[in-house]
């Protein structure tokens, strides 16, 4: 057996973010956003990341509001339900963020390419856009075989991709289903990849059903164990979107004044995030009509 | 997708002092989900367009099919409300859960019938700007961004714009495109290569428009009930072309509002205050 990849989620983001990386966050864009590991980015200080993702919700809002990046190179930042990130905004306004402006195909197509082991990936979208002013890795070429217009993205290999899961064994085998993003070309473009994963299971639990794996184990660096670590966003088959969340951020996030007293009481406060939330919350959003698939046989 | 714009200014206009049984993003969800034939492969945006999909897969358009940027396919309308594409509800029964990539390559492929997307400002070809107004060396706000829609305006058939129409918003060039429409005009999306497609029709909180087919300028086609043509006028930023045959833009049907509020119970996308 491989050597154990189980490691508290401070200690995964200690070992395997430091300052300056490039990180991949939110790839399943509404649902399964790493949003305990983004606090833990805020409460360990991590400066001068490039935070790498289509849309992120309000994940890449915290972190930039958290004083942890100093790039974007994103599709769409801001808040689902309300419309503005409001630390996003400051930030770009007051000149500290730099942007990559991207749409979801051509973030897409960069991680793909990142994942294929090529230079860049052909898309048809964008041509004539803003994007290209304000996005130096996409550039127009003729299609070499019918002479047509093509955009070219150029590969991202982000230095890490932060991805929650249902499930993962203690190998970095991890079992995630529902909509994916782009989750499986992120992890596979990343030189490192940290699973924060609702429970632990046992392996042959994970094996016995290899298809539902998101990402092959062995190029998986920590994994750790992180209940409700995607809350307020929802995961299938755990528990549903905190919309109050989100209407309630709109407003801790309005102000720098604002801000502060939110990463005081949920990032700041401590790690003992179920505790922060209250068993009557969690229960609100605990999953009500269960819908269970049926066994599959990978019989020989 | 809404700025700052949250119960500002909204319900005016619309038959103001007048009771109506319904409220203006209703109308608003109503015409969009007329825009859907039956059969249509639909890629379905944020905000007011998830409904606009449920309201025309549970009426007149059984067999639409419903695509998704995050990864989904859906052939029914999802069993319990929802706020976002990704709530649980959405991924229930679906036809397809996948990755972006997927559902993008189907959009690039040329089988996405119609699609929707809201914008902050748009300008009279059509072109729409969610990223920076003042444009991006002079920023004077910065908006989320593209999303899929960048996306969604160059490649599907056609696509739909859904937005509050406002001066400020509906301005001669936009600052910045994120989303292009017809450029500066006729041609233009040939010359810069998007292989099809371009706005087919703007809704907006007074009234519904298209595009000339010859010049591909937009031209006012209806107003929503107690909408006067020159309240439309005025809140356009330049001089906007009216159709020789303007109408009022139907009101949706009772069947159409008890459906809706199935879908939206709360109002938390069509009561009188929410931003468009």
């Amino acid at each position: 057996m491989p050597a154990s990849k189980l490691l508290s989620l401070a200690e995964a983001i200690a070992r395997f973010v430091p300052d300056g990386s490039s990180v991949a966050l939110g790839t399943a864009l509404e649902s399964l956003i790493p949003f305990a590991a983004g606090r833990e980015l805020i409460r360990q200080r991590k400066r001068s990341l490039t935070l790498i993702g289509p849309i992120s919700d309000i994940l890449f809002d915290q972190i930039i509001g958290g004083g942890c990046a100093s790039k974007v190179r994103a599709a769409w930042a801001g808040n689902v339900i309300t419309g503005s990130g409001y630390c996003f905004r400051r930030a770009v306004e007051s000149g500290s963020l730099e942007v990559e402006d991207h749409s979801n195909l051509t973030i897409a197509m960069a991680l793909r390419a990142g994942a294929m082991g090529v230079p860049f990936m052909p898309t048809r979208t964008a041509l004539g856009s803003g994007l290209y002013e304000t996005n130096a890795s996409l550039r127009e070429f003729a299609c070499p075989f019918t002479g047509d217009a093509v955009t070219a993205v150029a590969a991202i290999t982000p230095d890490v991709a932060i991805v929650h899961v249902q499930r993962a064994d203690e190998y970095g085998n991890a079992h995630a289903w529902g909509n994916l993003g782009v989750t499986r070309e992120a992890c596979l473009a990343s030189k490192h990849i940290i699973i924060t994963a609702e429970e632990i299971a046992p392996p042959e639990i994970i094996s016995s059903d290899p298809n539902r794996v998101v990402t092959p184990g062995f190029r998986v660096s920590a994994v750790a164990h992180v209940p409700w670590g995607a809350h307020p966003s929802p995961v299938p088959g755990h528990y549903n979107r905190d919309h109050q969340a989100f209407i309630d951020y709109q407003r801790d996030s309005r102000t720098l004044e604002a801000f502060a007293a939110w990463q005081a009481r949920w990032v700041d406060s401590g790690d003992d995030y179920p505790a922060l939330l209250g068993e009557a919350r969690m229960a609100s959003l605990k999953i009500k009509t269960r819908a269970l698939a049926e066994v599959v046989d990978y019989g020989y | 997708m809404g700025i700052e714009v949250k119960g500002e200014g909204m319900g005016k206009g619309m038959g103001e002092g007048t009771p109506r049984p319904y409220t203006q993003p209703e109308l608003m969800v109503a015409a969009a989900a007329r825009e859907i034939s039956d059969g249509n492969v639909v890629f379905v945006g944020m905000r007011l367009p998830l409904l606009g999909f449920q309201l025309a897969k549970s009426t007149h358009a059984p067999n639409a099919v419903g695509v998704y940027e995050l990864g989904i396919i859906r052939d029914s309308a999802a069993p319990e409300p929802i706020l976002t594409m990704g709530d649980l509800p959405n991924l229930y029964r679906a036809q397809w859960l996948a990755d972006t990539a997927d559902v993008m390559g189907l959009l690039q492929q040329g089988i996405v019938d119609v699609s929707f997307i809201g914008g902050a400002q748009v300008d009279r070809f059509g072109n729409l700007n969610t990223t920076y107004i003042g444009g991006a060396q002079n920023i004077e706000m910065r908006l989320p961004g593209s999303g899929g829609a960048c996306d969604l305006a160059s490649l599907a058939k056609r696509h739909i714009i859904i937005m509050a129409h406002e001066k400020r918003r509906f301005v001669p060039k936009v600052d910045y495109i994120t989303s292009p429409g017809y450029g500066n005009g006729a041609g233009w999306r040939d010359r810069v290569g998007l292989p099809r497609g371009g706005p087919s029709t703007v809704i907006t909180t007074l009234g519904v428009l298209r595009f000339d087919s010859a010049t591909k300028e937009m031209m006012l086609v209806s107003v929503h009930p107690g909408v006067t043509v020159d309240q439309v006028l005025d809140s356009t930023g330049w001089p906007l072309r009216v159709s020789s045959e303007v109408v009022t833009t139907p009101a949706p049907t009772p069947s159409e509002l008890a459906t809706l509020r199935r879908f939206d119970p709360e109002g938390y996308w069509t009561s009188e205050r929410t931003a468009v």
